[in-house]
This record gives C-alpha cells, structure tokens and sequence, in this order.
C-alpha cells in the first residue's frame, strides 16, 4: 500500500480511459469509421489492441472515447433501446434515430459521464450519415467527425485534405492517414489502426499494424 | 344474447361460457349511438368526417369537438363517448411527444395507433376499468405514404381505404364502397363525404348537426388541418340540395 501512496502504481486503481483518436467519415455510397486502439490506465497501456468501433445494428456503428466502463454501457444501453424499437417500425432504423439515441442519454447524464461518441453507418432512407456526439450531450451531423485526444492534431490534416463525394478506397486512405498522424503525436493514442467500411451492401472490417502504418516523412 | 341476464355480462374480465366478453360488446354499442364518423383515403391525402349532432338547440357551434389534432401530422376523429375520446386524444399526443423526444422525429402514424390500440385494449382486460365507449378514425401522412386507421374499444386495429362507424354504420360503408378510392383526391373526398354524411343523417330523430372534417394532404401540405369551412358548407348544400331532390324525384314516382 505505501508503494501505491507514493503514486507509483496509479494504474492498478485509475479508471480505463480510451485516449483515443478516432474518425469517421462520408464517402460516396457509405462510410468509414476508423479508430486507434489503445487504452490505458494513466500511463500504462491496459491493452494495446482494443476495439474502440463498436456495433449497435447492422448497418450502424459507433466509435467510443472517453471512459471505457461509460462508453460500453451506453452503447449497450443504445444497442439495446434501438433494437427494439426496430421491432416496433418493423425496418432498420436510421442512423439519425441511433444517433440522436446517443445524445439523449449522454445529455441526461452529463454530470455523470466521461463519453465523446461518433456514430455512424447506412440507412436506406438517407444514405451513409456522420452523427458527432460531444461531452456535454449536444449532436452534430457532419460530413465527417474527428473526436478524443488524438484528434486535436490532425483538424489541420483533416480540414484541408477531406473531399466531398470521394470514392471508397480514397475515404478509407484519409481515415488511415489521418489516424497514423494522431497516433504518432498523441501519447495515449496507438497500436493498430481498425477501420470498418459500411454501405447499402454491407460492413467490412479491416485493421492496418506495424508497416502497413502510413509513416510519413519518416520514410517508413 | 342469450347469456344476458346471467351475470356473465357483468364483468369484463370474466369471458361467457360461449367464450364472449360482454362488456367489451356493449362498449361497441356505445358507439352506435353516436353520430356517424366516415374516413376516406385518396391518393393525395385522407379525409375524415363527422356528424356531431346538436344535444342542445343553444349550444354554441364548434363545441364538443369531435376532431383533434395529435401531430403535426396525424389528426384523430372520435366517434362514441367523446370524454373517452379525449382521452384518447389525450394518449396519442403524450406518445407522439415522448416519441419525438426519444426518436428526435415525429412517430409515424403506424407507430402512434399500434400503441394507441394497445393502450385501448388495456381497459378491457380489468374488472376495475371500464372500457371505452369510442371508437377512434386516424389520419396520417408520413414516409409511407396516407394512412387511414381504426381503433375500437376492444383494442381492434385495422387499416382501411376507407371505414365507417357510428349510428349509420352499415349505410354509410355502403355508400363508400361506391368510391373509387384509388382516383379520389381528398378534395373530391370532401364532396364525397359530405355527402355519405348528409344522406345517412336521420332528420326525423336528429335535427339539427354540424358537419367537422379534418384532412392530411398535399394541398395541407401533408399536415392534419381543419378542412375549410366553405369547402365543406360547400360541399354540404351541394348534397343536401341533391338530396331534397331525389326526395322529390322520389315522391312524384310515388303519385
């Protein structure tokens, strides 16, 4: 217990936090969410291969950051409210539903969460959509969101190289470009980058580690 | 009804040896006892009508309303006890209000009868409730489409094209399966049922009634709104007019 006082080993009692960089964006048929995959306790890494993109239907998705313990309840909790309220539309339901799920239980209970969530996917209705759901419960629908700590170093990557209407595979490059940026400043973000593609056909997961990690000018 | 009088009928949690639940049915009765309600759905919209028949000689006009207005746009017509149909009303506004505050968008309209029938139902399953003696025509217009529904006071739920109930029930579906549903624009429908309403009114037993209609069209653009009152003062004389006529084509056949 001394050792502990002495504030060496924090990360035995801290909480998990997803230190994070995580993104997703619009393309032209769907989108691509994308996230690093790190989390730690203070400064220690507690695992270095999460998955911070989480599934709440099909065809919607969401990328948590912020507390570990918060971000998996609420998306349980969302995961759970959405499915049925698609039994009682009797269809899938729409990305703006699920998001705006999201931010009514974030709002409800902001003094007492730590939770930036993006949610994104495919509805048929309106086509591929990016919700942002900030800290304080408010929800943002953009083209594309970037959110947790890692972010904050790549808004100027993100703002001058994001297109409108781009292809599958170029969207799919900006997210892995931009998250190996976050994930090489950012000292709580790292490891591999996961990055899952939705569209009216489907949802396909991939994760990028070690050399296929775009390295810049680096030369790797 | 030959089990009346044997004490089956009494409660509403209790079913008949035939396997009936009498309450339930005299629930129904109550609404036949009321003014007729017609709903009609067109290809631009839906329409629903009402005969409210004065109680009184000095009620003032526009009380006692039968139509009402839950969602921007789904508008609900009561036939039956109307303080039951308020509450009702009152039901369908507090689900389309939670809904949107859950959903963020507005219920569509298959939603808000679906729990509406099941909140109905609720109060014929317990001896201490009563159930409700209305019957409940919603329009609505949303992503799918018009949609005319029916709630009765056993919880049943159905869709129509086109439904009556009330006093002139049986008359009045008659009339509107003349109809041709499917080329009907809503104001075409106003005529129409105005006219349904008009010819099934009993004058000899009630005198004096006003005419309430509600639509959800494109021309309301898409939203549950009072039809106009000249459109259907309108379309009122025009029927009363045809009728006073074919009354008197009527009696000359007859001298």
């Amino acid at each position: 217990m001394d050792v502990m006082e002495a504030g060496g080993m924090d990360w035995m009692q801290n909480e998990h936090m997803l230190g994070t960089s995580i993104m997703a964006v619009v393309y032209d048929g769907g989108v691509v969410l994308g996230a690093d995959s790190r989390t730690t306790t203070g400064s220690y890494i507690a695992n270095r291969v999460s998955d911070k993109i989480s599934p709440i239907t099909e065809k919607i998705f969401c990328c948590r950051s912020g507390s570990a313990a918060d971000t998996q309840a609420i998306s349980d909790y969302v995961r759970y409210y959405i499915s049925m309220h698609s039994l009682e539309i009797g269809e899938e339901p729409k990305v703006a539903t699920v998001g705006k799920m999201f931010r009514l239980i974030c709002y409800r209970n902001k003094a007492n969460l730590l939770a930036g969530i993006i949610c994104a996917g495919y509805d048929k209705h309106d086509g591929g959509q990016v919700y942002n759901i900030t800290l304080g419960g408010s929800i943002l629908k953009q083209p594309f969101a970037i959110s947790g700590s890692g972010s904050s170093y790549i808004y100027g990557f993100c703002d001058s190289n994001f297109k409108e209407g781009m292809g599958r595979d170029e969207a799919e490059q900006f997210v892995i470009r931009a998250l190996a940026l976050a994930m090489s400043r950012d000292g709580s973000s790292g490891g591999v980058i996961r990055t899952v593609t939705i569209n009216e056909s489907g949802v396909d997961r991939k994760y990028y580690s070690g050399k296929d990690i775009p390295g810049f000018y680096e030369g790797w | 009804m030959t089990s009346i009088g044997t004490g089956y009928d009494l409660s509403s949690s209790t079913f008949s040896p035939e396997g009936r639940v009498f309450q339930t049915e005299y629930a129904m009765k109550s609404v036949e006892n009321s003014g007729t309600a017609v709903g009609a759905r067109c290809s631009d919209g839906v329409v629903i009508a009402v005969e409210k028949v004065y109680h009184s000689r000095m009620m003032m006009k526009g009380s006692l309303r039968r139509v009402h207005f839950v969602e921007k746009h789904i508008g609900v017509g009561i036939a039956g006890l109307l303080p039951d149909g308020r509450q009702m009303v009152s039901k369908c506004r507090e689900e389309a209000t939670q809904y949107r505050e859950v959903y963020g968008e507005p219920v569509p309209g298959r939603v808000l009868v679906d729990r509406l029938a099941r909140f109905t139902h609720l109060y014929t399953l317990y001896w201490h409730v009563r159930s409700f003696g209305c019957s409940a025509l919603v329009a609505a217009y949303d992503a799918e489409g018009p949609q005319l529904y029916m709630v009765e006071p056993s919880g049943m739920l159905m869709r129509y094209n086109a439904c009556a109930t009330g006093k002139a029930k049986q008359q009045a579906k008659t009339e509107l399966e003349k109809l041709k549903l499917g080329e009907l624009t809503c104001r075409e429908a106003v005529t129409e049922l105005a006219k349904t309403i008009v010819n099934v009114h009993d004058s000899t037993k009630d005198k004096l009634y006003e005419l309430e209609m509600l639509w959800v069209c494109e021309e309301s653009g898409r939203t549950a709104q009072f039809v106009p009152q000249e459109l259907i003062d309108e379309a009122r004389k025009a029927a009363e007019d045809e009728k006073d006529r074919e009354d008197d084509d009527d009696d000359m056949d007859d001298a």
